[in-house]
C-alpha cells in the first residue's frame, strides 16, 4: 500500500469502520435509556392518569370550597391548600436559619478530629435517613402531648421541621464547602475575623446551593401524610387563623377522600392531588431556577 | 544594624535599572543582575533595618517539625526572596509572619518571631490587626466574587475603617497596583472577568487598601504568563519603596531579579529519617547568587541540584 500508515505492524491498516458499532456498545446503551425510562414513564403515567382522573373537579371549586364528606360535587380543598402552605412557611422558617446555624458551625467551627464531631455528623446521615412516621411519634409525644400543645400548626410544622433538618444541614453543608478555601484565606489574611468571612464571604457564595437544598428538602416535607396522620390532624373546614389553630394538609385530604367509596370522592381526590403536584412542582422549579441564576465560576 | 533605608534603597529611583543589564556584565548565570547592584549601591556597606526578625524559629505540625532553627532578619522597604526546593518550608515560614499557620490544626511555633521588636506570637497580640499590618498575596489570584471595587473596599470595610471617601481609596490603591488605567471604567463588573495577571495585581491592590507595612507574597506568579509576571516583578520594585516586602518563589531568576537579600532554604534528613527545612544562608542576593558561603546554595543557585 502506498498510503502512509498509522498503525503498527499487524493491525489493521485502515481507518474505514469495519462493522458499524459493537453489538455490546448498542446493548449497553439500550440498557441505560431502559433504566432511565422506568422512572420517566412511571412519572408520565402516574401524572396524565392523575390529571384524567381529577379533570372533572379541576374547578374553581376546588380552590374556593371547603372539603366535605357529604357533598363530593361542590366540595374543595380550600383548608388543605391553605393549611399546606401554612405549614410550608412555618416549617421553612423553622428548619432553614437553623439548618444553616448547624451547618455553619459544622463546616466553619468544629474540629473534625473531635470525636464528639464525628458522632453529630454520622448521626445526622442517620436521621436524615428515618422514616418520616418516626418522626410522627417524636412529634405526638413530645410536641403535642408532651409541650401540650395539640394538632395544631405549630405542631405540625414543628414535627416536620424536625423531619428536614437533617437533609437542609446536608445540603447546606455542600454548599458551604463548596466555597474555595482560597476565598476565606483571603479575606482572612486582610484581617477579616473568622465571623466576618463566613457572613461577608462564604455564606453570599453558599446561598443559591443552600436555598435548593432547603426548598427540595421542603417539597418532601410537604408531600408527607405519615407524620400528619400520626399527629392526628384530621378533616378541618376552615381555614387555619394563627399557629396554635388546628388545621388540615392536602396529603391529608387526599388520604381521606380516596378512603371514601363514591366516584366523586376519587376524583376530588385526584383533583387535590394535582394541586399537590403543581405546589411541589412549582418549588422545585424555583430551586432549579435559583441554582441556574446563580452558578458561581470560580 | 542602623537605620539607613535610603542607601540601601538608592536603586530604586531607577526602577528600570534593576531590571536591565549592565552593558559591562557577561551574560551567564553569575552575571544575573540583582537590584542594588545595577545602581552601584554595594550590598556590603548597605544595611538592614529589621522589621521582622525571628530566633530559633521552628515550625510544627503537630508532632512533626516543619521547619527547623531558622534565623532570619526582613529589612524595611527590602524585598528579600525565600528559595529552595519544594517542601523545603519556605511557605511555612512565611505564613508563620502573617499568623496564617494558625489556621491549620495543629501547627504552631517555638522560637520567636518579632515585628518591629514585638512577639508577633505573644499572648496579647490581636491577630486581625497582624494580618491587616502584614498583609498576603497568595499563589492562585483569589479574588473574591464581587465587583473590582467591592473586591478592594473589603478590607476596609471588614476593619471599620471610616474613611471619608471609599472611591478615593479605591483609586489609590489601584493605582498603586499599576491596575487603575485598565480597570478605571469597569470598577462596578465582577473581578472574575479580568486576566489573571490581572486578578493578581488585583489582590496586591485590595492588600495595599488595608495599609500594610509587609507584604508575603507566596509565588506570586507562579500562575502567570511571562508578561503578566514580568508586570508583577515591575510592581513589586515599585511597591519596595513603601512597603517591605517578602517573596517566596521557584524561580531562582525572579528572586535574582527582584530581590535585595535572599534566603535560601533545603530539606534535610535528620537521624530518624525524617525531612525538615532548613535555612542554609541568608545574604545579599548578589553574593547568594555570585559567591555563596555554602556549597549546597551555590549547587541550588548554579542549577546543579534541586
Amino acid at each position: 500500500m502506498s498510503t502512509p500508515t498509522l498503525t503498527r505492524a499487524g493491525e489493521r491498516s485502515s481507518l474505514t469502520k469495519t462493522g458499524g458499532e459493537p453489538l455490546r456498545e448498542k446493548l449497553f446503551r439500550w440498557i441505560l435509556i431502559g433504566c432511565l425510562s422506568v422512572g420517566v414513564v412511571t412519572l408520565v403515567v402516574l401524572l396524565t392518569y392523575t390529571i384524567i382522573r381529577g379533570w372533572p373537579r379541576l374547578d374553581a371549586d376546588l380552590v374556593m370550597n371547603m372539603p366535605s364528606q357529604v357533598l363530593p360535587a361542590t366540595a374543595g380543598a380550600q383548608s388543605a391548600i391553605t393549611g399546606t402552605l401554612w405549614l410550608m412557611f412555618f416549617t421553612a422558617l423553622w428548619t432553614i436559619p437553623t439548618g444553616i446555624a448547624a451547618a455553619i458551625y459544622l463546616e466553619e467551627y468544629a474540629d473534625p478530629t473531635h470525636r464528639i464531631n464525628r458522632i453529630i455528623e454520622v448521626n445526622i446521615l442517620n436521621l436524615a435517613a428515618v422514616p418520616s412516621i418516626i418522626f410522627g411519634i417524636l412529634g405526638l409525644a413530645f410536641i403535642s402531648r408532651g409541650l401540650g400543645l395539640g394538632p395544631t400548626v405549630l405542631t405540625g410544622s414543628l414535627t416536620l421541621a424536625l423531619l428536614v433538618l437533617p437533609t437542609v444541614v446536608i445540603a447546606s453543608r455542600e454548599a458551604i464547602r463548596a466555597v474555595p478555601r482560597s476565598i476565606r484565606m483571603g479575606s482572612l489574611a486582610l484581617g477579616a475575623t473568622q465571623w466576618q468571612t463566613i457572613w461577608r464571604q462564604v455564606l453570599p457564595s453558599a446561598v443559591p446551593g443552600m436555598a435548593t437544598g432547603s426548598i427540595l428538602a421542603l417539597s418532601r416535607a410537604i408531600g408527607e401524610a405519615a407524620p400528619l396522620i400520626m399527629l392526628g390532624i384530621g378533616f378541618v373546614r376552615f381555614n387555619p387563623d394563627g399557629l396554635q389553630s388546628s388545621f388540615t394538609a392536602l396529603p391529608i385530604q387526599i388520604f381521606q377522600w380516596t378512603t371514601e367509596s363514591r366516584t366523586e370522592f376519587k376524583q376530588l381526590a385526584a383533583a387535590a392531588s394535582v394541586v399537590l403536584l403543581v405546589i411541589l412542582l412549582a418549588m422545585n422549579s424555583i430551586a432549579i431556577y435559583i441554582r441556574n441564576k446563580t452558578q458561581k465560576r470560580w | 544594624m542602623t537605620i539607613d533605608h535610603e542607601s540601601s534603597r538608592t536603586h530604586i529611583s531607577n526602577p528600570a535599572g534593576a531590571m536591565t543589564t549592565t552593558p559591562s556584565e557577561p551574560k551567564g548565570t553569575h552575571s544575573l543582575n540583582v537590584s542594588g547592584v545595577a545602581s552601584g549601591t554595594s550590598p556590603d556597606n548597605a544595611t538592614i533595618d529589621p522589621v521582622i526578625e525571628t530566633i530559633d524559629l521552628s515550625v510544627f505540625y503537630g508532632e512533626y517539625e516543619a521547619v527547623r532553627d531558622v534565623d532570619m532578619v526582613f529589612g524595611k522597604n527590602q524585598i528579600t526572596a525565600l528559595i529552595g526546593p519544594s517542601g523545603c518550608g519556605k511557605s511555612t515560614v512565611l505564613r508563620c509572619f502573617n499568623r496564617m499557620n494558625d489556621l491549620i490544626p495543629g501547627a504552631r511555633i517555638n522560637g520567636t518571631i518579632t515585628y518591629h521588636g514585638q512577639d508577633l506570637y505573644a499572648p496579647e497580640i490581636d491577630i486581625i490587626e497582624v494580618r491587616r499590618r502584614v498583609g498576603m498575596v497568595f499563589q492562585k489570584p483569589n479574588p473574591f466574587p464581587k465587583s473590582i471595587y467591592d473586591n478592594i473596599a473589603y478590607g476596609p470595610r471588614v476593619n471599620g475603617w471610616k474613611v471619608s471617601s471609599m472611591d478615593d481609596l479605591v483609586e489609590e490603591a489601584l493605582t498603586k497596583a499599576a491596575l487603575w488605567d485598565e480597570v478605571k471604567d469597569k470598577l462596578k463588573e465582577s473581578a472574575f472577568a479580568l486576566s489573571g495577571g490581572q486578578q493578581q495585581r488585583l489582590c496586591i491592590a485590595r492588600c495595599i487598601a488595608v495599609e500594610p507595612d509587609v507584604i508575603l507574597m507566596d509565588e506570586p506568579a507562579a500562575s502567570l504568563d511571562p508578561i503578566s509576571t514580568t508586570k508583577i516583578e515591575d510592581l513589586m520594585q515599585d511597591l519596595v519603596r513603601n512597603y517591605t516586602i517578602i517573596i517566596v518563589t521557584h524561580n531562582m531568576q525572579q528572586a535574582a531579579r527582584v530581590s535585595d537579600r535572599t534566603a535560601f532554604f533545603t530539606a534535610e534528613l535528620d537521624e530518624l529519617g525524617e525531612r525538615h527545612g532548613r535555612l542554609v544562608e541568608m545574604d545579599w542576593t548578589k553574593k547568594i547568587y555570585t559567591n555563596p558561603a555554602d556549597s549546597r546554595t551555590e549547587g541550588y543557585v548554579s542549577g546543579r541540584f534541586g
